[in-house]
């Protein structure tokens, strides 16, 4: 009796000690964290208050309170654009590219269809996931350029057009590109986590419907596309906040032209800080970004929450 | 009967699917292929028609890709060093973290991986401008360390890595080694790094890629010519091009082919790792 005793309570102790541990495991994470993250977050909130521009330090710029945040959403049309711009931009990418990976994805996940060669399509169509988005912008940029470019040789190879067209003088020409690109880069991915979802679907389900003789789209819509719906809302999610991020493209095929068409924020946040050195407004602008990607992360959350309140029900 | 026609009807879908899937290839493909080939044509060439058939101008467009003042090998030098520190640090810690999270038990555990979770959602450039002053101030614009060092923190190969761990993990590996006298640390680079291997991999493989393709870090910080990653020589290479004279494509095309060369050889002999790290993400939305 005695022994047994104190083996536990050795073993407890030696729990505690070594549960430390994960403490101090975790201490190179928190560091790099205030560091890196943290520390600077704060920091650009805190010059979002301020009128710092220029070369000025921190403690020489004044303090002007909310006026920044006044200044972006009441006069500033171009921020609005910009915002509008990632938005739309966004959604136009967002939802061809949902369409088409679920649909992707039904297929591939259809074992009466039973396609083969799929690990080949899904890394083709990954792919230009992988490459680097300057380099898709300059071979676009390419591509599609005046004159000579591949899609002006076809399309007047094809008497589609009889002069060449300049993409990159029309607004909707030059937005078309950009939301090409962004459907074209991320539809693979997308398709490839909404397989996952429905593998890990209990399969027993669509065995009960088939012998029901529930038809591929009915059970595609009635068990499928519901038992998907927090993946789908996750792709929702880190694809909007993704398309906030909208950077490198636009900035290197057009710097945001024709007429700002395909200005986004981060090329707004970008330029005020790093071209007109106007920290606070770009910082201002930079916590907008934060309360939006907060907002709509949380609305996810929850999302979330109700579906598994749906589930318990069941 | 009924069977037969189902079948056929089926035959006749999956020649579809088949076809769009063909169709879909060649809108991956083809934009890359239209560059390597054009990458060897001359200007005129490239100009007066489209053709999947090489040129033979490749060394003429190196030459003026270096008339241009920039040196690709380089910029291709500064980008790998860049990605090899920055993965092997960020896999390191993030694989530390992870098992942190996982093989034991202290309190807030939930908290922090919850907190962790949610930093995964947070924009960069939400950080960007007081990250700048902050390196400003530190003396470091110009120096790798501000584009390497913060690879210690990086949510959401934390999070990927917790839910790898989480498979392969087993306490009474850990006890036992534990009963040998084994420091924490000790089992950690000794069992648990060596079970983690493929998640480390996939991890690895994400990580390189994303601080190879990374534009507005160094963007930001650096403004030194010799020290330009990759993408920054791409949009000068682009910029030349847009300054109104003639572009010479085929030197653009030399130059962006050198950019992606790398990842699309490392996708293609490691793109099974990829793709199942694409699915392993995807599982846990």
């Amino acid at each position: 009796m005695e022994n047994t005793k104190k083996s536990v309570r050795k073993k407890k102790s030696n729990f505690e000690k070594y549960n430390r541990f994960g403490y101090y495991f975790l201490i190179p994470f928190f560091v790099g964290f205030l560091l890196f993250t943290l520390y600077p977050m704060i920091y650009s909130i805190a010059i979002s208050f301020t009128s710092m521009n220029g070369w000025q330090s921190f403690s020489d710029a004044t303090n002007v309170g909310l006026q920044n945040f006044i200044t972006l959403l009441t006069s500033t049309p171009l921020f609005m654009k910009a915002l509008g711009n990632s938005v739309m931009l966004w959604i136009f990418t967002f939802i061809p590219q949902v369409l088409l990976a679920l649909i992707l994805a039904a297929w591939w996940t259809n074992r009466k269809l039973n396609l083969k060669g799929s690990g080949f399509f899904k890394t083709v169509f990954y792919l230009p996931n992988m490459i680097m988005a300057a380099s898709i912008a300059a071979l676009f940029g390419g591509i599609f350029g005046y004159l000579t470019g591949l899609a002006n040789l076809l399309l007047q190879n094809l008497h589609l057009i009889n002069h060449p067209f300049n993409f990159f003088q029309s607004v909707w020409g030059t937005r078309g590109i950009v939301i090409f690109i962004q459907f074209w880069m991320w539809y693979g991915q997308t398709s490839i986590v909404y397989i996952a979802g429905i593998t890990s679907i209990d399969e027993g389900l669509f065995e009960a419907a088939r012998i029901d003789g529930a038809s591929d789209g009915q059970i595609f819509r009635r068990i499928t596309l519901p038992l998907l719906r927090p993946i789908v809302l996750y792709t929702f999610v880190t694809s909007f906040i993704g398309g906030l991020q909208v950077f490198d493209i636009p900035f290197i095929m057009t710097q945001g032209g024709p007429q700002n068409g395909v200005y986004t924020l981060s090329i707004f946040i970008y330029n005020q800080a790093f071209a007109y050195r106007n920290y606070g407004l770009a910082s201002a602008a930079s916590v907008l970004l934060l309360i939006i990607s907060a907002v709509v992360s949380i609305l996810m959350f929850r999302g979330f929450r109700e579906r598994v309140n749906i589930g318990g029900e069941e | 009967m009924e069977p037969k026609s189902m079948s056929k009807q089926l035959r006749a879908r999956r020649t579809l699917i088949y076809i769009f899937f063909g169709i879909l290839t060649l809108l991956s493909l083809i934009p890359f292929i239209y560059m390597l080939v054009n990458s060897t044509r001359s200007l005129v060439q490239i100009t007066s028609g489209v053709s999947l058939l090489p040129g033979s101008s490749l060394a003429h467009n190196l030459q003026i890709l270096k008339g241009y003042g920039m040196n690709m090998w380089q910029g291709m030098g500064n980008s790998a060093f860049i990605s090899i520190t920055s993965t092997a640090i960020s896999v390191y810690f993030s694989a530390l973290s992870a098992y942190a999270l996982t093989a034991y038990d202290f309190k807030g555990k939930k908290i922090i991986y919850g907190f962790i979770i949610a930093l995964i959602m947070i924009p960069g450039q939400v950080s960007m401008i007081g990250f700048y002053k902050f390196m400003i101030q530190l003396n470091l614009l110009d120096n790798y360390i501000p584009l390497i060092l913060p690879a210690i923190c990086a949510p959401a190969s934390i999070f990927f890595l917790c839910e790898y761990i989480s498979t392969v993990y087993n306490k009474d590996y850990a006890d036992s080694a534990r009963l040998d006298g084994a420091s924490e640390l000790k089992i950690f680079h000794r069992i648990m790094l060596p079970m983690m291997k493929p998640g480390l991999a996939t991890m690895g493989i994400f990580g390189f890629i994303f601080s190879w393709n990374n534009f507005m870090m160094p963007l930001i910080l650096i403004t030194n010519q010799k020290l330009y990653t990759l993408p920054m020589q791409i949009q000068v290479l682009t910029a030349n091009g847009g300054g109104g004279h003639v572009v010479e494509w085929g030197a653009v095309y030399v130059g962006v082919s050198i950019a992606i060369a790398p990842t699309i050889l490392a996708y293609l002999l490691l793109s099974r790792f990829i793709i199942g790290g694409g699915n392993a993400g995807g599982v846990k939305g």
